[in-house]
């Protein structure tokens, strides 16, 4: 069987690899997927914790990191419709305009 | 036999999350995180949730990455696609990165609690889930729909034309 210290190493590449993706990439889209990379790392914890330790909360919280990303993402790509509508760019550098 | 499923499952998806985050299209970058995705919920079938991996394929594959794709097809990704990723652009953030990895890495495999193998658990497990999901947390279930009403609306209103 596999033990749980593989899932948990799983989800710490996955976990540094999204977190480059949003902290190295400059690009708007980019970012937003590598947040959807960190927040299914965080999904695989949860469920492996939870089977480890027989307990049925792991995947109800994995339900309902779905469900808030799902919303998340909703909410994001229509931001990202209105900027690039109003400014016409995708870079992260570039988007400054609530900077006071 | 399991091992041997998660090992290739799991190579595969980092391989594709590093696609992900080296690629230069933004189009190529969404189709390495639907495979991640994908290899993902066969992680979820490996930990005997069946549930989850279904809403993985189901709510990721088919909804998120679609509306991922849509939006990138509706704006121009040709300015984007030029730029390139640069490793050491961000020096400060790149070694955070390293520190954060290497120090997860090293507090998993020193601490002994997380070598335990899994244990083998009782059936009917889809119904005891969804008796606790419906039952013991109903008020977080309804709060979440009222969050995803509210972000329908939103992304609805975030996205209409200004008129006049």
């Amino acid at each position: 069987m596999v033990p749980l210290s593989w899932y948990i190493l799983l989800g710490v590449v996955l976990f540094v690899i999204g977190a480059a993706g949003v902290l190295l990439r400059r690009n708007i889209l980019v970012v937003l997927m590598s947040l959807e990379l960190l927040l299914n790392s965080v999904n695989i914890n949860f469920i492996a914790f939870g089977r480890i330790y027989n307990d049925f909360r792991g995947q109800i919280f994995a339900i309902f990191v779905i469900a808030i990303t799902a919303a998340e993402v909703a909410v994001a790509l229509g931001i990202l419709v209105a900027l690039v509508r109003n400014k016409s760019t995708l870079k992260v550098d570039d988007v400054t305009m609530m900077k006071g | 036999m399991d091992q041997g499923f998660f090992l290739l499952f799991a190579t595969v998806s980092v391989i594709t999350a590093l696609t992900v985050v080296l690629a230069r299209n933004p189009v190529h970058c969404a189709l390495a995180l639907m495979a991640c995705f994908l290899q993902i919920s066969a992680i979820f079938v490996l930990l005997e949730a069946p549930l989850l991996a279904v809403i993985q394929i189901f709510v990721y594959v088919g909804a998120i990455m679609v509306l991922f794709l849509f939006v990138i097809m509706m704006i121009d990704v040709r300015e984007a696609k030029l730029q390139r990723f640069l490793p050491g652009g961000n020096l400060p953030a790149l070694v955070m990165l390293v520190l954060l990895g290497i120090e997860m890495s090293v507090l998993v495999l020193w601490s002994d609690r997380f070598s335990v193998t899994v244990p083998v658990g009782g059936g009917d497990e889809i119904r005891q889930l969804s008796t606790t999901l419906f039952a013991g947390y109903l008020l977080p279930f309804e709060v979440a729909s009222v969050i995803l009403l509210v972000a329908l609306v939103g992304a609805i209103v975030l996205a209409r034309k200004e008129q006049g």
